[in-house]
């Protein structure tokens, strides 16, 4: 059984981000890279499958730039396989990730049984790649799971909808599932394990070799630059019973010509 | 010169802060004030290998350097300074077997304790002697074909809960140094006596007790080297042990130069938050100042260790510096939060209860100096 599990590194979450001079992406030099919180989740329950089929390969994937592999190397010493690694700069968009993703797969040699992501990465929010990834499979898919089983080919995914309900689906194998903090509890990545995961295989792709090129970007960036900082509240007294009339007045205005939210 | 950590000893760092803040960090504050054994937490750092990293490969250890182990313990005592001690007296007694035993008997002690989560305890101070460790009274004789073991140990970490116990004594308190012997004794031996907890001002979740040795028979080849090799193995375990020591007040000196930070940057007085009074910001600087000073020195002492080279001068001034100024940083602490870092509603109080201990126990800051002195006067 081969499972593939893609994971994104991005930037540690108590990272100050800077745009970059030119505003084309955003500072990197000093960024310290963590696995996406949600892609552990992916992992995490990849492994619990292979602790349950101690046959299934384990191949993490993922397209970046290769300064610092950190995720993939935490992947593997979780448990994973082996590793595989596209070359890419670090603001690709969905589509050409999601593409280079699939290459990188094909490339393998090896037939997926079950392709895991996070729901989302933490750093753009574009909750798109497990979808145009399955797409490209043309593979069913599954997103937002919170509750997954496998019976021989069959897997029983539950996803989370509005007002906390869920939705339970049964999809054949092979089949993309994208996962969400509430999967699993992903282990940590032991002192023996890191050591292990140094002797592991990673093989290099470049996005040529995947299949992907310029033309492939569907997003262009033009700018990246921080939200306005929040200017200091209003306060109103409005303890005066008389005035009371008066300052309600004055808020409502407010809210009319300055915040134009009513 | 490189100061930087490798990209591995990057990845245990990482490990070992993630563990103590996700398991270490959020239960702190109720082990303390309950004086709870951290057991459960001890054998998942366990699992991870963040514990008895002194262990060699050979006898299925991770085989860490002890600069390492000094970036793991440091990060594990930013999580809890307490807790901490627990773990690494795990360390201290393991190492006089790895510095003085024989191949069977780290085959036979230090082995278990890669596969298996066991708890050891290092019985060195005497309720009679502390800083005056060559004094030692417990004494050891030779029965034929075992060693009987009688005396009393002081301030033993981990004794309620140790699977064994390295014990210094002696064949004769006249002959001083030359007769301290160095013996591994399993807690199953008859004549073993706890003492009770004590009730400590810090490090509470940390299990110290006395423990009385009653004519406790010793196997033969559980003596560390021979009769008078005690002493020897004692101190080379100190030189291996004041890095690590020093790096449990390296961390909580971080911990509390982080808190002070974060707080300083909400809390507003006079208009401003706390950060923008020169004031506090001289405060923060001393501190930043001794925690990087601190660590300059704590990782030399263990590099030292790693190439085989002396580090008794380095190692006290690791030991007496990071233990000082994390009793200076955690103090200016609770200044800084003041009248919240009095309460324990807040966690820095904590920290500096738990730093004192440090200016205390494996030397005090005051031993270090004689020992400092002696070698520079050498």
């Amino acid at each position: 059984m081969n499972i593939f599990v893609c994971v994104k590194q991005v930037p540690d979450t108590e990272t100050k981000i800077v745009p970059t001079s030119d505003g084309q992406f955003i500072e990197t030099a000093s960024i310290k890279w963590i696995m996406n919180p949600y892609d552990e989740f992916a992992v995490e329950q990849s492994l619990l499958i292979k602790q349950a089929n101690p046959a299934a390969n384990v191949t993490v994937v993922r397209v970046g730039s290769v300064k610092d592999t950190e995720a993939l190397r935490t992947a593997m010493a979780m448990g994973a396989d082996d590793a595989i690694l596209v070359e890419a700069q670090d603001n690709l968009d969905s589509y050409s990730i999601a593409k280079a993703l699939k290459g990188a797969i094909d490339k393998s040699g090896k037939k997926p049984d079950l392709i895991l992501t996070g729901k989302q990465a933490i750093d753009d929010d574009a909750l798109q790649v497990p979808q145009i990834l399955a797409q490209m499979l043309n593979l069913p898919s599954v997103a937002v799971v919170v509750g997954f089983e496998l019976n021989g080919t069959t897997v029983t995914a539950k996803r989370e909808v509005e007002g906390g309900a869920l939705e339970v689906y049964q999809l054949a194998t092979p089949c993309v599932i994208a996962a969400n903090k509430g999967l699993n509890t992903p282990r940590y990545a032991s002192l023996p394990g890191i050591m292990k995961a140094k002797k592991k295989p990673m093989t290099q792709f470049s996005l040529a070799d995947v299949g992907v090129s310029d033309s492939d970007r569907r997003v262009k960036y033009s700018q990246f630059r921080l939200p306005p900082e929040k200017p200091a509240g209003k306060k109103f007294d409005a303890t005066d019973a008389a005035k009371q009339k008066d300052v309600v007045a004055q808020v409502v205005g407010l809210l009319r010509t300055e915040a134009k939210v009513i | 010169m490189d100061f930087s950590l490798s990209s591995d000893q990057a990845q245990i760092k990482d490990l070992a802060l993630k563990f103590a803040k996700n398991e270490m960090i959020p239960l702190a504050a109720k082990y303390d004030e309950e004086g709870t054994f951290p057991k459960e937490i001890f054998k998942k750092a366990w699992e991870l290998g963040l514990i008895n990293t002194c262990i060699p490969a050979d006898f299925g250890g991770t085989g860490f350097s002890s600069v390492d182990s000094v970036i793991i313990s440091e990060q594990l005592a930013y999580g809890c300074m307490g807790m901490n001690t627990a773990f690494m007296a795990n360390d201290l007694a393991l190492l006089p077997i790895v510095i003085g035993g024989s191949e069977d008997q780290k085959k036979r002690f230090l082995t278990p304790f890669t596969a298996d989560f066991k708890i050891a305890s290092f019985c060195l101070t005497e309720p009679g002697n502390g800083s005056d460790a060559a004094g030692i009274k417990t004494s050891v004789k030779d029965a034929g074909d075992h060693w009987i073991l009688s005396g009393e140990k002081m301030w033993i970490t981990n004794a309620g809960y140790a699977d064994l116990f390295v014990v210094y004594a002696t064949v004769d308190s006249q002959l001083k140094h030359q007769g301290i012997c160095a013996l591994v004794v399993e807690a199953k031996s008859l004549g073993i006596e706890l003492g009770k907890k004590e009730d400590k001002m810090g490090h509470r979740s940390s299990d110290t007790r006395s423990i009385k040795f009653n004519q406790v028979k010793v196997p033969k080849e559980n003596m560390l080297g021979q009769v008078g090799d005690g002493w020897k193995i004692a101190m080379a375990t100190l030189d291996h042990s004041r890095p690590l020591v020093a790096s449990s007040a390296l961390g909580g000196a971080q911990r509390a130069l982080d808190l002070s930070l974060q707080y300083a940057k909400e809390r507003t007085q006079f208009g401003q938050p706390l950060a923008k009074h020169q004031a506090i910001q001289f405060m923060l600087a001393e501190m930043g100042m001794k925690v990087e000073a601190a660590r300059l020195l704590v990782y030399k002492a263990a590099w030292l260790c790693d190439q085989g080279q002396k580090n008794t001068e380095i190692a006290s001034y690791a030991k007496a510096f990071a233990a000082d100024s994390c009793m200076q940083i955690t103090t200016d602490a609770v200044q800084i939060y003041g009248g919240y870092g009095y309460s324990k509603e807040y966690p820095v109080e904590k920290l500096m209860r738990d730093a004192k201990l440090i200016q205390i126990y494996e030397g005090t800051s005051q031993i270090q100096r004689l020992v400092m002195a002696r070698e520079l006067l050498k």
